[in-house]
Parts: C-alpha cells; structure tokens; sequence
C-alpha cells in the first residue's frame, strides 16, 4: 500500500528445485505467493481462502505443506520442490506419467498439489494402500474425477519403477 | 511413453490421455491468474453489507484520492443490465438504486496492489436503507411481501403450468396413489480454480482482450460489447486453460464485466482474482427446492400419472432461473413412458445470491424426488424397483409427451448391466444389518437443440487447416474446461482421416482465430462440435482422394483412404502415404481450409408450446447405479460402500474420458446426497468456504465400478451422445433407496447427514417405544 510503510524484507536463501536461490522477502510473503510472483513458478494454485483445498501443496524438507498458509521466510535454508521440479531428464516423473496416462487430471487445477502430496506419500510409503492414499490425500479437494482415477494413478506410479 | 492402457468401463477397447494433459501434470497449463500480467493492475470489489435496500449515498472520492489508484467505479459507470437469457436481464454489473443480497457487487477498485486495493475500498462510504429480506421460497410469496423486483408480482420469476395427456384418467386408472414432498438443500458447484479475469484495455487501438474462466465466451463477448457499448469487433476473447465449470460459468459473470469496465476506466490491465467466500457468493448453481410429486402405479408397476409441483428458491437476479424451472418439467418427460404429465413450476426471487446452472441443470431435484416415490412405491406392491423400471421403458424411436425427440435408448441395457454386476438378486434383502442396497435412473440432454441466443447460424462450426507440414489443425471455439473436449475434436478428425492422433492439432476458444461456438453447456459438446468436426474432416478427406485419384488416374470412388495411406482398391499401384498426397492437394491451391457444421433439424428442437424448446435435443443420455450403503447407528455415519453405475452414452468416443465423466458426476451427487449444502444466517453466507462447504474428501469417496453401455444413436458422431451430466441425478435417489433398506427410514431432505440421521434414529426408537408401551398398555 503506498502510504503506508511496506513490510521488512530479508534476504532468504532457499533450495527451489535443486538449485539454490536468494531473494529479498517481506515477513509477510506467502511462500505460494513467493512461487508463483517472485520465481515465476505457477504451476502451483491457489484454490481457497486458506488452507482449505490442497491446490497449492508444495514439498518443503520432503513433507508436503499447503504453501498458502506458509511463510515464505520459513524456508530459510530449506529444500522447496514444486511441480516444475518434478520431470527431469526429458521425462515424466511417474507420478506425472500416472496421472496423465490413467486420467488423474481432468481439469487439471488440483493436479500440481495432488501430485506433490502424493510424492511426499510414496517417498515415506512407497507402497501405499487404498487407505494409506485416501487418508494421506484427504486434503486435497478434486471436483471433477471423483477420486477414482486418481488413487489408481497413485498406485500406478507406486509400481512403476522410480 | 506410451503404456499399456486397460480397457475403459467395460469395453473391450482403451481410450486415450487428454491431449493437453501433459501440460497440466507438469503445471505448465496457465490458468487465467497464472497468465502474464506484469504491470497489470488488481482489481477488487466492494460488495454491499445487507440483504435488501435502497442505496442511499455511495461517496468514492476518497478512495479515488488513495496515491496508487487507479480507477473506481460504480453503478453509475454501467447503466445497462447483463443477464444470460435475452427475455430476462436484469442484473447490473454493479449496483444501482437498490442491492438484493448480502454481497452483491456496488462498487470496484483498480489499484498498483492488492493492499492499495483494500484500502481503497475501505475508504468507500455506502449508506444503505433496508427494505424487508425473504430467505424462503414461502416468505417471498407472501401476499403482503416487498418485491424485490418491480414488474415481478408474488416475487415470481416464472410460473409454468404444463400438462400432458389426460391426468385425471391416469389417477383413475392407478392401483395406487401415493405422494412424497422432497426438499433439496442449495448445492455449489465448487470447481477448484476460484474464479479470475484478466481485462486488458488499449487505449491507443481502442481493443479490449478478455482472458477468463468462462464457459461460454461468446456470451461473454456478447455482454461485454453490450455493457461497455463497444464494437463487438473492438473485442478479442481469449480462453485460457479452466479450471473446471459445472455450470458456475455458463452465465456471464458480474465480475467479468467490472474487471473490462475496471480496465476501460484504467486504461489498461487489470487482474480480477475472487476469493473462494466470492466465488460462494457469486454462486450461479443449484437452488434449495421442494418437489411435491403425486404418481399413479397399476399393481404391475406401470406409471399411470404424475402430478408434480416444483418451487425453486431462486436468489435475487433471473440468471437462468426461467430456463430452471422449465427443465425441471421437461425432463420428467424422457426417461420413462408415462402417459399423463402434469407439471407446475414456480421460480422464486429471494434475498440471496442468484442461483443458475449446475450439472444436469434443473431437472436433478426432480429427478431425485421421482425416484425416491417409485422405490417407496415398489415396496408398498412388494415389487422389485428394477422391475418397475423395466415395467415403464419407452420404445423408440419415439416422441415423448412434451415432444421431446428419442431415437436411441440403453436403458434397459444399463438395468441388466448393473443388476447383475451389483449381485442385486442374490444379496437384496440379505445384507446383514446396518446395510442396504439402492437404486435409481437418471438421464440428460446432449446439448440443448435451440441455443439461447438464437441467430439461425449452425449449432456449431469447426474449421480444419492443412499445409504444408502434413498437420491438421482443427479450429473449435468449444471450450474444454476438464471435460476432454478438445481430446474429442482431435479424435473425430483423426478417426474420420485414419490418422494418427498425433497428426491432429486442436486450437481453441481464441475469437481471432476459431469459430464462434455456443460453448461448454448442457453437454452439446459431444454432439454439436464431434459432428461438425466429421463433417469438416470428411469434406477434407473428399479434397484429398481427388488429389490422390488424380495421381493414380483412377477414380476417387476407388480410392480408398486407410491407416495414413491412399491406395487404388483393388489396384496394383503402390498406395501413396499421407504427406505425399498432402503435397499434390497443396498444387495449385495452397494451404487447404475447409470447414464443417451441424444443425439440429427442427424436429429435435423440442414441442411448440410456451418454453417447449426447454428438453429438446438431438438425444438422452441414460443411466442407472446401484449403490451399496452401511449405516452406523451410533454416530450417523453413512458409508457409501461402493456404486455400480452403467450409462449409455451412445458410443464412447474416449472411452477413458467417458468413464472418468460419469465417475465425477456420480460422485458429485454423492456430495449432495451426503454432506453438501449451503447456509445463510440471515442472507450471511456461513458456508462460504471449502471447509464449511463440505465437499467429499478423497476419504470419504466410494469406489464407483463403471459399465459404458453404447446404444448407438442414429445422428451421434459415431453414435455418440453426452456422459457428463447424465449419471448425476441418480446417485441421490439411489443412496435414500439404499438407506431406507438398511435403515428403514425415508428421507424427504437432502443432504443426509449425520445429524439428520441420527435425528431419524432417534425418532424411530421413541416410536418403537411409544408403540411397545401401548401394546403393553392394552
């Protein structure tokens, strides 16, 4: 707001998708607001009014986090991944691979947190159950799949070779 | 890349990944906030505090003032009403005079940030006079109530009375006559990307482009030329990728005009993000309504009436309200043959956010309440509710009572496929306690055959280019939203040409460059644009045989266009690959342009009564689900265990899409069976986010096992109807089915939850109670 004084900045150096980075951000950024105005990320969304969808899940340390009710200075220090970090090499991740060959995504705006949070599941279960995803992705609000192809996607992308 | 695909919904052959579904697993795919929009100012809106009043005084000069501001406007900036149907606009962009419910729009601001922004609006001074507010359907119609719009006696938007066949002899004939009244709570549709718009206005040319969410952009196009008084050419419509519809974006939205308007006044970009409490309030979806339903049955199961009375609560402005209230009626018509149809409508202002179309738009509520009575029905004959079912088929091709055209009809193959998949006859009645089995039919249009703006132009317009580089591109202004739309267009082309998939390149929804289209509605996308699409690529196929013929000296009738190769049936030539014919159609000619139509014929344009054009279509889609429940007394909670669902789409183009389609809608009922409902606190939205608004977790989710049922319709492209819609209406009728067998108890309200269940268990058990006390009594 221009008459009134902006927020302290400071400079945060954070891992966002393997590569370190530095940058000047106000106390009060929002680490999805980080993402998608200052790096340039918009892969992840923003759903809700606050931690209510799971659209713009980001895995910070390798734990998926909603990175609309995260501060962006938090990650001082820490490894940020986000959807783009996630093919590399000129592939799809599995995950990715999954969800887009057996329909995970329809319209495809949950899809980037959908996918993150499913990441952090298989790095800590790598085999996970019917139940282990539903608990795991209960966060995360899709409209148009009904869930359905989505758990067979994470399955999918469970068996597949990382 | 490529993968083994397991066959779809029982079919024997796969289907194929969207063709945008790369970009969206690996977020590539730009949704309008993600657009560029460097420079671009924030738009916001000042939305008015009561439910019903007269503005008083609205003073924007001190937010004008705020350093960083750079345009506010009001009611007074737009003096022209938008609205989706032509005969009923009545809503302004912005406020003026009067405002009609909690958070209607009175004033925007365009500023250099977001907290500029608030700011400015926080310097804004409203003055509001309150007038009466009604919050039911009952207490707008009272004799003495305030109308909220002048011309609009009762606080009715629409009346409609129609009647069918000979009612009274119907009742006559019957051997029973029972009665449900059914209320069904509002439901929103809740896509996950909130609604956004990003208006860029340049004052040097004098254009505006409008990249948003909508569903319909011609609409939009259409709206924006009205309301900001500009040359439809001045106007360049973008759409970007979308996150999901339902129907949320159909209508043309307040905001969209304001963020053009915000743009005009600014001279330049302006980003308009809602918030999800805005997105609630904008609303556009389900109204809460009450069924009252009256039907006849013979001892065998046969329909003999039905007599059924609808009240809408339909929120301050028309929106589609009309259209609403009629499909409500219409599509008592369609899915069963019944000989006498009387329907009385009633769509009703009210001080709250306007409702407007949601999936399997209108017809839901009243399909849910006809449902529930048949199954109360079939018990009381002691009949099988699938029995009743297959007593009332229709035979087609035939014309229903309301003039409503059906040339093709599976559902008596979804009843078998689902009946013996659920194992309906061996374990009906035998579940152990605490769980049931349910059933219930639905069905929908694949487009509405009479478009709402009518011009006389085709119902839909695809052009396809093909150059030197050997690719089609298909040009649609169809607007895929989730649903596979353009992964349909590509398909039609490919399929028509023999061609690999990859050889077809869709663009779409950019008013520069594709057809104007009708948009994403009432599922014509399948049927209007997959047979333009047809036509286009046959007629492109025709130019490309001449050109092969020529080459071969045969003639084109012996040319034969297969797997990417031109040969001369039964000749000996070497056949001629795709490029190469390519090459010698371009001689002379150059970049090759054709273009395909389709037109719904006037006998699918429904009956020519008042509102008859309300149901019409090229075909029904037709469905069934069985749904397996468990109750648990103690705290309520009710288990969707797993749903059986067949539907008969006509043929599945991507059978993959076609069953991930009837999976979302089955479960979106789910949502309004279960838990999803919305609440005002006198007008005060107290549901407005995704945490109050309790759509179904991927916990709480069932498994749905699909069965895709192809009855070939005569004109589908390839026998294609629609997938999306028609599967919804059946989940709520069935799951209240499943629970009254594991329970006992019938339900006249949606949602069940558990409250409301354990409210009708304890009830129960007062009256086992009471009626144990008396017998002991006497």
């Amino acid at each position: 707001m221009q008459d009134r004084p902006p927020p302290t900045k400071r400079i945060v150096r954070t891992r966002l998708n393997g590569r370190w980075r530095e940058d000047a951000i106000a106390d009060n950024l929002l680490l999805v607001n980080y993402l998608r105005e200052t790096a340039g990320l918009t892969g992840t969304k923003t759903g809700c009014d606050g931690g209510e969808c799971g659209a713009c899940a980001v895995l910070v340390d390798g734990v998926a986090v909603p990175s609309c009710i995260t501060l962006a200075v938090r990650c001082e220090g820490r490894s940020v991944e986000t959807i783009e970090g996630l093919a590399n090499g000129g592939r799809l991740h599995r995950l990715q691979l999954a969800f887009h060959e057996r329909l995970g995504t329809q319209c495809g705006f949950c899809t980037p947190g959908m996918i993150m949070a499913a990441e952090a599941l298989l790095r800590r279960n790598p085999h996970p159950s019917d139940a282990d995803i539903r608990q795991a992705l209960s966060g995360n609000l899709c409209r148009c799949t009904g869930y359905v192809k989505i758990i067979e996607s994470v399955h999918a992308a469970a068996d597949a070779t990382p | 890349m490529t993968a083994q695909y397991t066959p779809m919904g029982k079919l024997a052959r796969p289907g194929v990944p969207l063709i945008d579904g790369i970009d969206k697993v690996t977020g590539r795919a730009r949704y309008t906030a993600d657009l560029e929009h460097a420079g671009a100012l924030v738009g916001r809106i000042l939305r008015n505090p009561v439910s019903h009043g007269e503005i008083l005084r609205l003073d924007v000069s001190k937010a004008r003032e705020v350093e960083g501001v750079a345009a506010v406007i009001t009611g007074d900036d737009c003096s022209l009403t938008y609205g989706v149907l032509p005969v009923s606009m009545n809503e302004y962009p912005l406020a003026r005079g009067k405002v009609r419910y909690r958070g209607e729009p009175v004033a925007a601001v365009a500023a250099v940030d977001a907290a500029t922004a608030a700011h400015a609006l926080s310097l804004i001074d409203l003055e509001v006079r309150e007038l009466p507010a009604y919050y039911t359907s009952a207490n707008a119609r009272a004799p003495d109530a305030v109308l909220l719009h002048d011309n609009k006696a009762g606080n009715l938007e629409r009346a409609v009375h129609h009647a069918f066949g000979d009612v009274v002899a119907g009742f006559a004939a019957a051997d029973l006559i029972r009665e449900a009244t059914i209320d069904c709570a509002e439901v929103n549709h809740a896509q996950i990307e909130p609604h956004a718009a990003l208006a860029d206005y340049d004052p040097l040319t004098g254009r505006l482009t409008m990249q948003s969410v909508s569903q319909v952009a011609y609409y939009l196009h259409l709206m924006l030329a009205r309301c900001l008084q500009m040359d439809e050419s001045r106007i360049h419509m973008i759409k970007p990728f979308i996150g999901g519809g339902f129907g949320a974006r159909v209508e043309v939205l307040g905001f969209e005009i304001v963020t053009a308007l915000l743009a005009r006044a600014a001279q330049g970009k302006v980003l308009m993000e809602l918030s999800r409490e805005e997105c609630f309030i904008t609303h556009r979806a389900r109204p809460q309504t009450t069924t009252r339903l009256k039907l006849g049955m013979k001892r065998d199961g046969r329909i003999t009436a039905c007599e059924c009375e609808v009240v809408q609560r339909g929120g301050a402005y028309a929106g589609y309200g009309i259209i609403t209230i009629l499909y409500a009626g219409a599509l008592l018509h369609g899915l069963y043959d019944i000989p006498a149809v009387k329907y009385d409508g009633y769509r009703v202002y009210t001080n709250l956010p306007p409702c407007g179309a949601m999936r399997g738009h209108g017809a839901v509520n009243a399909r849910h309440t006809f449902e529930v009575l048949i199954d109360r029905m079939a018990r009381e004959l002691e009949l099988d509710p699938f029995a009743v079912r297959r007593a009332n088929l229709l035979k087609v091709p035939t014309r229903t009572l309301n003039d409503l055209m059906v040339n093709s009809y599976g559902l008596g193959e979804c009843l078998e496929r689902v009946e013996r998949a659920s194992g309906w006859r061996e374990r009906r009645g035998k579940l152990p306690p605490g769980k049931g089995l349910g059933m219930a039919c639905s069905h929908y249009v694949s487009g509405a055959s009479k478009p709402i703006h009518w011009t006389g132009e085709p119902h839909a317009v695809v052009n396809l280019k093909l150059d030197w580089d050997g690719v089609v591109t298909a040009l649609t202004g169809a607007p895929d939203i989730g649903q596979g739309s353009s992964t349909m267009v590509a398909i039609a082309v490919a399929k028509t040409l023999d061609l690999p998939l990859e050889q077809v390149r869709v663009i779409s929804g950019d008013s520069e460059l594709t057809p104007k289209d009708n948009g994403a509605y009432s599922s014509r996308i399948t049927f209007m644009v997959g047979n333009a699409a047809i036509d286009a690529a046959t007629k492109l196929k025709k130019i490309l045989i001449e050109a092969a013929a020529n080459k071969f000296t045969a003639p084109p009738e012996d040319i034969e266009c297969a797997g990417g190769m031109f040969r001369v049936v039964h000749g000996t030539q070497s056949p001629l690959p795709f490029a190469d014919v390519v090459k010698l159609a371009l001689i002379d000619e150059g970049t090759i342009s054709v273009k395909g139509t389709f037109t719904c014929p006037p006998e699918a344009q429904g009956g020519k009564h008042r509102g008859g054009a309300v149901g019409g279509t090229m075909g029904f889609s037709y469905a069934t689900q069985v749904v397996e429940v468990s109750v648990d007394e103690a705290t309520g909670s009710i288990t969707v265990d797993k749903v059986w669902v067949a539907l008969d789409c006509g043929h599945a183009i991507n059978p993959l899409a076609v069953e991930g389609q009837i999976e979302g809608a089955v479960w979106m009922g789910f949502g309004q069976a279960l838990s999803e409902e919305t609440r005002y606190l006198e007008g005060l939205p107290a549901h407005a986010s995704l945490l109050e608004y309790r759509v179904p977790t991927m916990a709480e989710s069932p498994p749905i096992e699909v069965h895709i049922v192809e009855s070939h319709d005569p004109n589908g492209p390839f026998g294609a109807k629609e997938a999306s819609e028609g599967a919804l209406a059946a989940s709520m009728p069935a799951l209240i089915a499943a629970i009254a067998d594991a329970t006992g108890i019938d339900f006249d309200q949606l949602p069940v939850t558990p409250d409301r269940l354990v409210e009708a268990l304890v009830e129960r058990r007062r009256r086992a109670r009471l009626a144990t006390s008396r017998t002991a009594a006497s």
